[in-house]
């Protein structure tokens, strides 16, 4: 245990201790193995904490508990194999794990030291098993600097921190750089916000630095709201330390003393890490006054956020903290000039700080060798949806489309057609086929009609409907839209009724022209980002799939078959075997015929289309027209 | 309604425990949104008075967030996970069988006080898509034939209690 951080000396000798600590139980040498469990969300929600539990009790029956350490780790990213287990030094990653499986894995691994050969990972293209998680193919490309750490260390202790690079960073900034040369080098790193606009953040740094006042805040956004990203999530979970230490720089580049944490009350595992965190930081004199003797001071606080999408946006955020209606205030005056309690502010991205440590590590001119020419460094994605690899996937800016869902991703379960991705959530667009090869960072995703947002990732096969997709997109954002502009209050409402009457078959060419029209007021009419780009999803959809849209409203069909109102499901008679089982299963008994004499029908009138005979038929004799 | 004298003396000492940290509302609140589930309009005067705010900006902060609620929800929470990755995967079939199942609609609480359903915007589960989370414990691939299970599930758990 460490007891005290008090000068750079201090810090050295435990980053020392800590990194030898940390070496000896990856590398085995001090004659122990380390099981390494899964703790994060995807693999928490499949249970991985009876693992754990299953774990220490076995280790400690068997009489295992000298020779083996047992710890839970931030996330592995590649949630659709999860929960996982990983033992050191053999470097093992066991996939899909139970808590049955833990058994085999402490008799046969553990204490015989036999690899459990049924739990590997098998690649789907070799069928061959892999052992190691650098030979798996989803991870070969990918880069870890935002998820340093995670799935490495333990999130609950400041010493596992320590020993895996933590606060060599924020030693460095303190010790031998003036704020001056932090900005800097931030600037020279090229680092761009990774909440989604992609503002350089050394700019951001510089505007708030510039202004004369004693009290300055640095706020962390960890509000994420795109429902389909938990990147920030993830990392906070994971490695939270790694985030304060980004914070402090920052606290230290610009003249702050006291940071906030602004994070989802839905992330309550995060919350605490964080939490727990901070007070220990405190503890050993990491935070607080005079910190490692060099007369800088800062301070950390956590505020949880109540469920409200637009607090994202950070002059709605800097409402919320100061516990008001989370509602946009007009820009200018920036919150660099005028933030949080009126004082000069910067609110910057999870992600976005979680880079910084790495830059002050490597040096900004290492750092710009990663990535493109216009955004530098690695994005993670969260990568869901119809594609085989769902998970969290961190890879350099400039990957390719492609790269992401067929090499990482691993493709189209199913053997399904590639229709198209959505990026940058409710704010963002679609990408089709013919953007695959497109290098992807800022830029190149706005000018595809698209942006990066906070880094969700959805890709949507043949039986998804863009149409009905778009409809989804605007029912969120009008129920998330504040208020406070008409355009958008009640724009959106208009918006979503409109799809509403496309989807029921209702709608006209005439729609289509109406709903243009509207969206564009709404662009110009809205204070904050959630207003102006809240018809993003319906626009980049009618652009890219026009001939999808003509269908509903032309010809009231719905090409995927998703749009109940416009769908039949109907029994093929050639291809029915008689068997009754979807009659068996149909709620509203539509569907008669005679067991094994005459085949099934579907009377249409009784039908509500909700698809229980189609994935009941094993003749696939059944299908929605 | 009147608020208990015990239920009072919580609220207020939750209210005291936040004095002079700066704008302490939404903490007091999310304190009081746990300990007690929802918020209603007389647990709000109580709060506007210990902190000496107007009443309607408590009750404008509470009606704001989504995490606040104004009447107390069931027993059991089911919230299925609407966020965009489990939208794809036909998460709505879900969320419409238990309405049907439970014959109340999304945001609303069974008579019997056991079943709310809630939609979230994911959870962060979106390799278990599309899922469902009943107090917190997660339902990993639900489809709408699995949904009267779930839901027999619990109320087989109020027979035996």
């Amino acid at each position: 245990m460490i007891e005290e951080i008090k000068s750079p000396a201090e810090l050295d000798s435990a980053i020392e201790t800590c990194t030898e600590a940390f070496e000896r139980k990856i590398s085995g040498k001090g004659g122990k193995r380390a099981v390494l469990v899964c703790g994060g969300t995807g693999c928490l929600s499949n249970d991985s904490e009876a693992i754990l539990k299953e774990f220490e009790r076995l280790v400690e029956e068997r009489g295992l508990s000298r020779s083996v350490t047992v710890n839970h780790v931030g996330c592995f990213g590649f949630c659709s194999q999860g929960p996982f287990v990983k033992i050191y030094p053999e470097d093992t990653l066991y996939c899909k794990v139970k808590a049955r499986d833990v058994q085999d894995i402490v008799e046969e691994d553990l204490v015989k030291g036999h690899v459990v050969e049924r739990l590997l990972y098998v690649d789907p293209v070799t069928h061959e098993r892999v052992e190691r998680q650098d030979d798996i193919t989803f991870y070969k490309r990918q880069m870890r600097i935002s998820l340093h750490g995670c799935s490495l260390v333990n999130p609950d202790f400041l010493e596992e921190a320590l020993g895996y690079d933590g606060f060599k960073a924020l030693k460095k900034a303190l010790t031998s750089m003036t704020p001056q040369e932090v900005i800097d080098e931030v600037l020279a790193s090229g680092l761009r916000g990774r909440g989604g606009a992609g503002f350089p953040t050394g700019r951001k740094w510089q505007f708030a630095a510039d202004q004369k006042s004693e009290e300055k805040y640095i706020v962390c956004n960890g509000d994420e709201g795109d429902p389909g990203a938990f990147m920030d999530r993830s990392i906070l979970e994971g490695n939270p330390f790694e985030v304060i230490e980004g914070m402090m720089i920052a606290g230290y580049a610009f003249g702050a003393k006291e940071g906030y944490f602004y994070v989802r009350a839905e992330y309550p595992v995060a919350v605490e890490r964080l939490r727990r965190a901070i007070e220990d930081m405190e503890k050993v004199g990491l935070l607080g006054d005079n910190i490692l003797g060099t007369g800088f001071s800062f301070r950390a606080h956590i505020r949880e956020g109540a469920g409200a999408f637009v607090c994202g946006e950070e002059t709605a955020l800097l409402n919320s903290i100061e516990g008001k209606r989370g509602m946009p205030r007009p820009r200018p005056p920036f919150p660099a000039i005028k933030g949080l309690w009126g004082k000069p502010t910067c609110v910057n991205n999870v992600e976005t700080l979680a880079q910084v440590p790495y830059i002050m590590r490597v040096g900004a001119e290492k750092y710009r060798e990663v990535g493109t020419e216009g955004s530098k460094g690695t994005k993670v994605f969260a990568l869901g949806g119809k594609v085989n690899n769902v998970g969290l996937v961190e890879v350099p800016m400039g990957t390719t489309l492609r790269e992401l869902i067929y090499e990482i991703g691993g493709g189209i379960p199913g053997g399904k057609r590639f229709k198209a991705i959505q990026t940058g959530g409710p704010s963002g667009g679609c990408l089709t086929e013919e953007d695959l090869d497109t290098p992807i960072d800022y830029d190149t995703l706005v000018a595809k009609g698209s942006m990066m947002g906070s880094g969700g990732a959805i890709v949507m096969d043949e039986d998804n409907c863009t149409v009905d997709v778009a409809r989804f997109y605007m029912d969120f954002i009008c129920s998330e839209s504040c208020g406070k502009c008409t355009p958008c209050r009640i724009g959106t409402k208009r918006l979503y009724e409109m799809l509403s009457e496309i989807v029921e078959g209702k709608g006209t060419k005439e729609t289509l022209e109406e709903m243009k029209a509207l969206a564009s007021v709404i662009h110009q009419g809205s204070l904050c980002a959630l207003g102006q780009t809240a018809a993003n999803p319906i626009l980049s959809t009618m652009e890219k799939f026009p001939e999808e849209y003509l269908a509903h409203v032309e010809r009231k069909e719905c090409p995927a078959h998703v749009c109940k109102r416009l769908i039949r499901i109907e029994i093929n008679p050639e291809l029915c075997r008689k068997c009754s089982l979807c009659a068996r299963n149909c709620p509203v008994g539509a569907i008669t015929g005679v067991p094994g004499k005459e085949p099934y029908h579907i009377d249409q009138k009784k039908c509500i289309k909700c698809g229980a005979c189609v994935s009941s038929c094993r003749f696939k004799a059944i299908a929605r027209k | 309604m009147a608020i208990r004298a015990d239920s009072r003396e919580k609220i207020e000492r939750i209210c005291d425990s936040h004095k002079g940290e700066p704008s302490p509302l939404m903490i007091v609140l999310e304190e009081i949104q746990r300990e007690f589930g929802y918020i209603p309009f007389e647990v709000q005067e109580i709060v506007a008075e210990k902190l000496s705010l107007p009443v309607s900006d408590v009750y404008g902060v509470v009606t704001f967030y989504n995490f606040f609620s104004l009447n107390p929800k069931g027993k059991y929470v089911i919230g299925v996970c609407l966020g965009t990755a489990c939208y794809v995967k036909s998460s709505q079939a879900v969320i419409d069988k238990f309405e049907e199942v439970l014959a109340i609609k999304t945001g609303e609480t069974s008579a019997d006080g056991l079943f709310t359903i809630e939609a979230l915007r994911c959870i962060g589960a979106c390799a278990l898509a599309p899922a469902v989370s009943v107090n917190g414990k997660v339902y990993p691939m639900v489809t709408p034939d699995k949904v009267p299970a779930i839901v027999a599930e619990y109320r087989k758990m109020e027979e035996v209690a």
